[in-house]
């Protein structure tokens, strides 16, 4: 059994305390009104913030004193009250994202789970438990996840510009789509997703738990069917909800391989994760059984689906590059334009890195190779997850400070204290699985 | 120079297995095994050093991906950089996205291409190449493993018999 250390458990609740501090101030610092958007926008004009930030505002103002002068004062009374909203939706963004990055670990954890049970792999139920553990977060973070979608159909935020009445009314568009983005009915997928997914997850645990103390079979094959139904309403689901949670916030743009492309995000930060803390436990000597090879299995994965997902981001963006069309190539002109060096750094982080790091066979048996490989992934695909939400919420304002930093820490720490806490409550090691011997003397 | 060489037939490759490991650690040296499938874990057993193939596979495919970047410049952007349907062919990477397919498919080409052929050179393999096999029964359901004698005959003989060798031949004048 694994005892939670202490030491991890303060961890994770000063990351928690921090992080409520950061979103707070963040909160707090967002503008009630036009003047305060005018004089933010102002300071950070004039402090220039240096890099690429600093140019972005610079191309805002220029923008925007050409624009006055085109159509006059009230041009730009609209331009500043979009201004304001996005820096209004900064904070809120910022927990959006990274409330979702750390749910799409879990969900990712979740499919590779059911993808091992539906394979009956070999060389995985050892680690069964350390996936189970991590799968823990979905709940939590999932319905973390839905309050801010509710607080978002509630017109807290200006995230979702779909859910605003006023703006659908004006947008023959968005009246077209209506059918689909509704708030009542987006809720209810919302719900619906997520219920599929939390209550596989807790049936599959507790077959899981309950196949070590039977007799027979029987939990084992029911877990093998449960998982194959679920991989199959998985696909349907995370497909849609990728088009509902992210693809909705830009309601003008539509990929048809968009959730394949997040999905590949999915997938792979999930693989690191289980990666990193099967490192982690390892060094705490508690899963004896797991040698190099699992972790060399692991590393593979990790260094496979970054290349997947590359090939899905590049996939969607040269066919978007190549036509050029109008209505779908504003996508990446304005993160070009405005997130040059996450959009890029980005491909850098999730490709280049794990190519290189992890090609080698023996790279990937150094467990620091794998883990630090696995925190440049993690902190790639956070970005990921950064460069589809921010452009269509706060635009040319972003900036990584406060409440960007502080949601990762919250987010963090509360998912380090649920899935550490959830692998307290199980043996680290399944019983009775068939697999459980084979899988013990795994030798690659 | 004249050598000779005994050749042990093995029936069962676990045995053939510990039949290596056996004449390893008695110090005779191992000139070949001859198998009909992949052992897996003989080359371990018998010592073999790693292959380094996938590094030259590698360096192939860094190759492969350089005259795909400096063919597509040369043409493309250097040579005649015509305006094809509005396409940026005014430096390299602004019109990238366009040349990546062919740098992939360069890159593995070279890569695999170039390394089966080094497979080739180095495993002495090409076609109307006279067989190495000393008995057609190692490709089917023997094995059979050649050890140089050295004025130990007897001593080698008995050694094989032990480790469950089920024919022993000795051949002169091999090579």
């Amino acid at each position: 059994m694994y005892t939670f250390s202490n030491r991890l458990r303060i961890g994770s609740f000063i990351l928690m305390a921090l992080g409520i501090l950061g979103i707070g101030i963040g909160f707090v610092n967002a503008p009630g009104t036009v003047e305060e958007a005018k004089a933010i926008v102002a300071a950070a004009h004039d402090d220039g913030h240096g890099g690429a930030h600093g140019e972005d505002t610079t191309h805002a103002m220029t923008e925007e004193q050409g624009a006055a002068a085109a159509h006059g004062e009230g041009h730009d009374a609209a331009h500043d009250e979009h201004v304001l909203h996005q820096l209004q939706n900064r904070p809120w963004a910022a927990v959006y994202v990274a409330a979702f990055f750390f749910f799409m670990i879990a969900l990712g954890v979740l499919a590779f789970y059911a993808v091992q049970r539906a394979a009956q792999a070999g060389w995985s139920p050892l680690l069964f438990r350390v996936m189970e553990g991590i799968t823990a977060y979905l709940v939590p973070g999932g319905i973390i996840v839905f309050v801010i979608l509710v607080l978002s159909v509630m017109h807290m935020n200006h995230m979702f510009t779909w859910m605003d009445a006023d703006v659908v009314a004006h947008d023959e568009l968005l009246q077209n789509k209506s059918g689909y983005l509704n708030p009542v009915f987006f809720l209810i997928r919302a719900a619906l997703f997520l219920g599929g997914w939390i209550f596989y997850r807790q049936y599959s645990r507790k077959l899981s738990l309950a196949q070590d103390e039977s007799d027979d079979n029987s939990n084992f094959k029911k877990n093998f069917r449960w998982s194959a139904g679920f991989l199959v309403f998985y696909l349907v689901t995370e497909s849609m909800m990728s088009w509902d949670w992210i693809m909705s916030v830009d309601p003008h743009w539509f990929s048809t391989l968009f959730g394949w492309y997040v999905f590949a995000s999915m997938f792979v930060s999930g693989i690191t994760v289980i990666a990193m803390i099967t490192i982690y436990l390892k060094s705490k000597g508690y899963l004896p059984d797991v040698n190099d090879s699992h972790i060399h299995d692991l590393a593979k994965f990790m260094f496979a689906i970054s290349i997947f997902w590359t090939y899905l981001w590049f996939g969607q963006f040269m066919l978007i590059w190549y036509a050029n069309i109008p209505e779908e190539v504003t996508y990446f002109v304005t993160r070009i334009e405005d997130y040059k060096l996450p959009f890029f750094g980005m491909l850098a982080m999730n490709f280049i890195f794990p190519l290189l790091l992890l090609m080698n066979s023996d790279y990937k048996r150094v467990n620091w190779f794998v883990v630090m490989t696995g925190i440049v992934i993690l902190c790639g695909h956070y970005l990921d997850v950064f460069n589809m939400i921010m452009p269509a919420t706060v635009g040319d304002q972003w900036y990584i400070g406060l409440p960007e930093i502080g949601s990762i820490l919250f987010f963090s720490g509360l998912f380090i204290f649920i899935v550490f806490r959830e692998l307290t409550l199980a043996p680290l090691q399944p019983k009775r699985n068939p697999f459980i011997e084979e899988s013990r003397q795994f030798h690659y | 120079m004249a050598s000779t060489v005994i050749h042990a037939y093995y029936d069962d490759d676990d045995v053939l297995m510990h039949a290596v490991k056996k004449v390893k650690a008695a110090k005779h040296h191992i000139e070949e095994v001859y198998c009909p499938f992949p052992v897996h874990g003989l080359d371990k057993a018998m010592g073999l050093a790693p292959t380094r193939i996938a590094i030259t596979s590698f360096m192939y495919g860094c190759l492969g991906l350089t005259v795909a970047i400096v063919m597509m410049n040369y043409i493309m952007i250097a040579d005649w950089p015509q305006d094809i349907g509005g396409k940026p062919s005014f430096s390299y990477m602004e019109n990238m996205p366009a040349f990546v397919p062919i740098m992939f498919e360069m890159t593995v080409f070279f890569a695999a291409h170039l390394m089966v052929i080094t497979f080739y050179l180095r495993s002495r393999l090409w076609p109307f190449k006279k067989s190495e096999n000393p008995d057609p029964k190692t490709t089917d359901d023997q094995f059979v493993m050649e050890i140089e004698v050295h004025d130990n005959e007897a001593e080698l003989k008995e050694l094989l018999l032990d480790t469950g060798a089920v024919e022993l031949n000795i051949i002169k004048n091999s090579h």
